[in-house]
């Protein structure tokens, strides 16, 4: 009965999501740029990889930190906000379908239009290395389906953080802005930071010890560093991946699997504290 | 059987009451309209009810379950006072949600949008659909399963009378299938003679519960006669009714009393004894509106 009742605001959130566009335009995005990266983004990379697909994929994970993230903030953030606003929640709620269902039926619509599009977007770069380098681009294939399925789970953290927005915002203006201004914070200024306290530490002991942990605490720098430290590619990234290729690979696999319930669970905090 | 009982129910927001100490019951077949002005209480009340928010005293028990409760939203149906949908979905699909939220099979959402009248638009979306539309859907989806108690808040704003006129029968074959009814609404005229009982709420507080006739005798307001004096019989009619008020018209000359409930019978006899000098008459009971207001005003 819990299954049957998730699984139908799941399908009724995808059907929303497919008609308000969300699905074609992440879908787009996704296809747009791996088009782009596997079609010209090999060529810094030089004579480093075996195969132009791992190379594709280096670049495809350090698009898909910034990218993820943002698409599932896009279509999440106004789950509940929304709601609230068009006067849809109080009816809901009062239907035999727990707070935590509603909850987990959107989470499932959305990372599965998360999934549809990354899939695509992957899909398109691995037909690129099909054509260009023929049966070689098979080297690849495992790397990339190490990307597809960790950009879910990090979708999947994402759709939950915008759901928690949502929840705290009421509004979804308001949702909007608490939605990017996290993403800013997450994806870019958290690894500025970091990267700031290595440079200003020069070596010493927070560069050791705390560093490599803050790094892996982060859910987008976790799939960074999983998906490059797992690959041959990691010569081709730069900056904080590269400096944390030390890290034991299970740790941001570990940051992978726990952090989409985490999230989950503070979503469902938040929206316990909704008031239709 | 009791099915919806409000005991010493509270709740204040930001130390404002703005319901205190309501007792109310509502038995199975039984409708019962709550009225009041805007800020009366009644939504609070019914969001009480459904557990949407939680008491600050008193209780609520659904057939013995708790607001809120899995027990209890499984019993009840609500329509909320303009019932809204994602505008991207079809009537179909979204009262197939309902039903498959309700453990029910979904292919029942056709018959039940056509027998609120929406058998044309269920495959067109949502967010065409005017006022009127939008609350049949709600309807539609309050219908489901037939429902123990019901919940209607301000059901039929946005039906035109002939609609409404539809919205009563269908509550009415409801509650003589035994379903209890809760509706809220801002006109007494509104519900005269398709609920049981009303209930008045003023400021937070239950004034009234009762059936009409009740209500009626309680507020005693007089009686309203109009006298039409024969040709040529004006100033006689006026010795005869000192009381009266005198108004003339193209109509005619007009006299207008007020007259206590007790006397009426000792009013019909003098206007029998001024046969000579009346034309014609009319007797009007206290209008619903009248003894609405009267029953809010004395409680304020």
């Amino acid at each position: 009965m819990m299954l049957r009742r998730i699984f139908s605001t799941a399908r009724l959130e995808f059907l929303i999501a497919l008609r308000n566009r969300w699905v074609g335009i992440a879908a787009a995005m996704m296809i747009l740029f791996a088009l782009v990266l596997s079609l010209a983004g090999a060529a810094p990379s030089g004579a480093m990889a075996a195969d132009r697909l791992s190379v594709t994929v280096a670049s495809l994970t350090s698009l898909a930190v910034y990218l993820v993230p943002l698409i599932a903030l896009l279509i999440s953030f106004d789950a509940i906000a929304g709601e609230v606003e068009r006067g849809t929640l109080p009816l809901h709620l009062t239907y035999p379908l727990g707070r935590g269902e509603l909850l987990l039926g959107k989470l499932g619509a959305q990372v599965a239009v998360l999934a549809l599009a990354v899939s695509l977007g992957y899909g398109v770069a691995a037909v690129v290395g099909f054509v260009g380098d023929g049966v070689a681009a098979v080297a690849g294939l495992g790397a990339l389906w190490r990307l597809v399925w960790t950009s879910v789970l990090l979708g999947a953290v994402f759709v939950s953080l915008g759901h928690m927005m949502s929840c705290l915002a009421r509004r979804p203006s308001g949702a909007a802005g608490m939605a990017i201004g996290l993403w800013l914070v997450a994806i870019v200024l958290y690894d500025l930071g970091l990267l700031a306290a290595v440079v200003a530490d020069n070596g010493g002991r927070f560069t050791a010890s705390a560093f490599p942990w803050l790094l892996v605490l982060n859910p987008a720098d976790a799939f960074r560093i999983f998906n490059l430290a797992a690959s041959e590619a990691v010569g081709a990234a730069a900056g904080l991946a590269g400096a944390a290729s030390a890290i034991a690979l299970w740790k941001p696999l570990a940051s992978l699997l726990v952090w989409p319930a985490l999230a989950a669970l503070l979503a469902r905090a938040a929206f316990g504290r909704v008031q239709p | 059987m009791r099915l919806l009982t409000l005991s010493q129910l509270t709740k204040c927001y930001d130390g404002h009451t703005v319901l205190d100490a309501v007792d109310l019951t509502v038995a199975a077949g039984e409708t019962v309209a709550l009225l009041g002005h805007n800020g009366a209480g009644k939504s609070t009340l019914m969001k009480l009810v459904l557990g949407l928010i939680q008491a600050d005293a008193g209780s609520v028990s659904i057939a013995g379950h708790g607001p809120g409760s899995a027990g209890a939203r499984a019993q009840i149906a609500y329509l909320p006072e303009n019932a809204a949908f994602h505008p991207a979905l079809t009537g179909t699909e979204q009262i197939a949600h309902f039903l498959r939220l309700r453990g029910l099979d979904p292919r029942g959402a056709g018959a039940l949008l056509a027998k609120v009248g929406l058998k044309e638009a269920a495959r067109r979306r949502i967010g065409t659909y005017s006022k009127g539309m939008r609350q049949r859907v709600g309807l539609a989806q309050a219908l489901i399963g037939a429902p123990k108690l019901m919940v209607l808040d301000e059901p039929t704003s946005g039906l035109d009378p002939v609609s409404r006129r539809e919205f009563y029968a269908l509550l009415a074959d409801l509650a003589a299938s035994g379903t209890a009814v809760l509706l809220s609404s801002h006109a007494l005229t509104e519900v005269e003679a398709r609920t049981d009982r009303i209930a008045i709420l003023s400021q937070g507080k239950l004034v009234a519960d009762g059936s009409l006739a009740a209500l009626r005798a309680a507020a005693d307001l007089p009686m309203t006669v109009h006298l039409r004096a024969a040709a040529g019989q004006a100033q006689a009619l006026v010795a005869a009714f000192p009381e009266g008020v005198r108004r003339v018209d193209a109509g005619g000359d007009h006299l207008t009393l007020n007259c206590p409930q007790v006397e009426k019978f000792a009013v019909m006899d003098r206007i029998r004894g001024a046969a000579d000098q009346v034309a014609d008459f009319d007797i009007h009971p206290p209008s619903l509106d009248d003894i609405y207001a009267h029953i809010s005003r004395r409680a304020a």
